[in-house]
């Protein structure tokens, strides 16, 4: 059977988004309403040259940076002593529940109300909506930890650190990794919308202004650029690191 | 000195072990016999600290280990890891030389997911007695090995409690192992109110 070669299929993938804006361009023949994807550039170069594109991508990102690494480690902390502890379980279950159904707008103002126009108020929105997620999906990471080799760490008294770092942190590696990929890319949709309605920086915030300016242009210029920072994330950060972790597997 | 003695043990209302008492000396090695469910493994756990629900006492050393049915190794970490972050004193060249003595020489940048069953069991077996313990609890240890494998780790299990004399007590179904490893054998038999022992 011939093995096929599939490296090369994400680029024909994007290749064929891009075919599709084209022509959808093409068909609507209206800039304003979608411009063809070389249309990008002359905004693009303006912004680039102000300073401005950079300033908000980089307000955007420390933002996510922020709420990632609070829910990652909240989440990752609630979720792992839930699928511990029974009765810890039984205690917070219904909050998870309600939190996971809360939806992410009424979080934001909330807190927007409660806390203020603040950037600590944004964060807090944003990490308040991704914790449920992250802890539900750890807790069924720490429910599938093999119970044999707890009782091995039990038998030869292993050190709370060592149980950690080379028990049960390798076990639940791939359930981090999850919610660390999905984590992002929800995190970062959300910190738009926060942006969007109570920041005055960032890609949400220019989002909003060019909005109301029905500058569609401008409104995927900051949008693409913000997807290619997070797709970096993906394939500098969030990639390697899996791979990494999971050496053994391939071994 | 191991001294056990439990009254009795039972899973909700299921009674498992009544009557249970005997003691083991330093150096002794006790094989525990007995029908499949008796209740050896639960009385292994009992001893191991790993079960704390039960009725009487135990007394055992700190400084102990548990070769398990399953090898029961860290998949994700290598052949040397498994037996240094087991036993933290324990310095690469005696860890090194502990693998060489079970046989997997040249195999300690593996990780177990590469090793045979075999090899996987000599490892567990060399992280057993690698921390030099004083009470060494091993629960079917050469069960699923072919014959050739389970006569050679029956050899090496031997030389190694015989070098470090800790007070051993394991589980078998196979009389060879009996009689080649023990001093003495335990029976668990059923009765009334849970399994009871029989010397």
């Amino acid at each position: 059977m011939r093995i096929q070669d599939t490296r090369l299929t994400p680029v024909f993938s994007i290749l064929g988004l891009l075919t599709l804006w084209v022509v959808a361009a093409f068909l609507t023949d209206d800039a304003q309403v979608l411009p063809q994807p070389w249309g990008l550039f002359a905004p693009l170069q303006q912004e680039v040259a102000s300073g401005e594109l950079f300033r908000h991508l980089g307000a955007t990102l420390l933002r996510v940076i922020w709420a990632f690494a609070l829910a990652m480690g909240i989440g990752v902390t609630l979720g792992l002593a839930m699928g511990r502890s029974e009765r810890l379980n039984a205690w917070l279950d219904p909050w998870l529940v309600i939190f996971l159904n809360l939806p992410a707008l009424v979080l934001i103002v909330l807190c927007y109300l409660w806390i203020g126009l603040t950037e600590a108020a944004a964060i807090i929105a944003v990490t308040l909506n991704k914790i449920p997620n992250v802890a539900v999906v750890v807790r069924e990471g720490a429910r599938a930890c093999d119970p044999a080799l707890d009782a091995l760490s039990q038998v030869y008294r292993m050190p709370w650190r060592t149980r950690m770092r080379h028990v049960l942190f390798p076990q639940l590696a791939p359930y981090i990794a999850a919610a660390a990929r999905s984590g992002v890319a929800v995190i970062w949709k959300i910190v738009l919308v926060v942006e969007f309605l109570g920041r005055s920086s960032g890609v949400g915030f220019q989002i909003h202004l060019y909005f109301q300016l029905f500058d569609v242009a401008m409104v995927l210029v900051y949008a693409l650029s913000f997807i290619c920072v997070m797709l970096l994330v993906e394939w500098v950060i969030l990639q390697p690191v899996e791979r990494h972790v999971s050496k053994w597997r391939r071994a | 000195m191991i001294k056990v003695n439990i009254t009795s043990k039972s899973f909700a209302s299921v009674p498992v072990l009544s009557r249970v008492s005997f003691e083991i000396a330093k150096g002794e090695t006790v094989a525990l016999v007995g029908p499949s469910g008796i209740g050896k493994s639960t009385l292994l756990r009992i001893l191991a600290g790993l079960d704390m629900e039960f009725e009487g006492t135990i007394s055992r050393p700190d400084n102990q280990a548990f070769v398990f049915q399953e090898p029961t190794l860290l998949p994700w970490r290598s052949t040397l890891d498994n037996l240094r972050i087991v036993h933290p004193k324990l310095t690469s060249d005696h860890a090194l030389e502990m693998l060489d003595r079970v046989g997997l020489s040249g195999k300690e940048t593996l990780f177990p997911g590469q090793l045979s069953l075999g090899q996987q069991r000599r490892l567990s077996l060399a992280r057993a007695f690698a921390g030099a313990p004083e009470l060494l609890i091993m629960d079917e240890p050469f069960v699923s090995l072919d014959p050739e494998t389970a006569k050679s780790m029956l050899a090496m299990t031997r030389k190694l409690i015989t070098e470090t004399r800790p007070a051993t007590l394991f589980v078998t179904h196979e009389t060879i192992e009996a009689d080649r490893l023990a001093d003495r054998v335990l029976r668990l038999e059923s009765g009334p109110g849970g399994a009871t022992l029989r010397t």
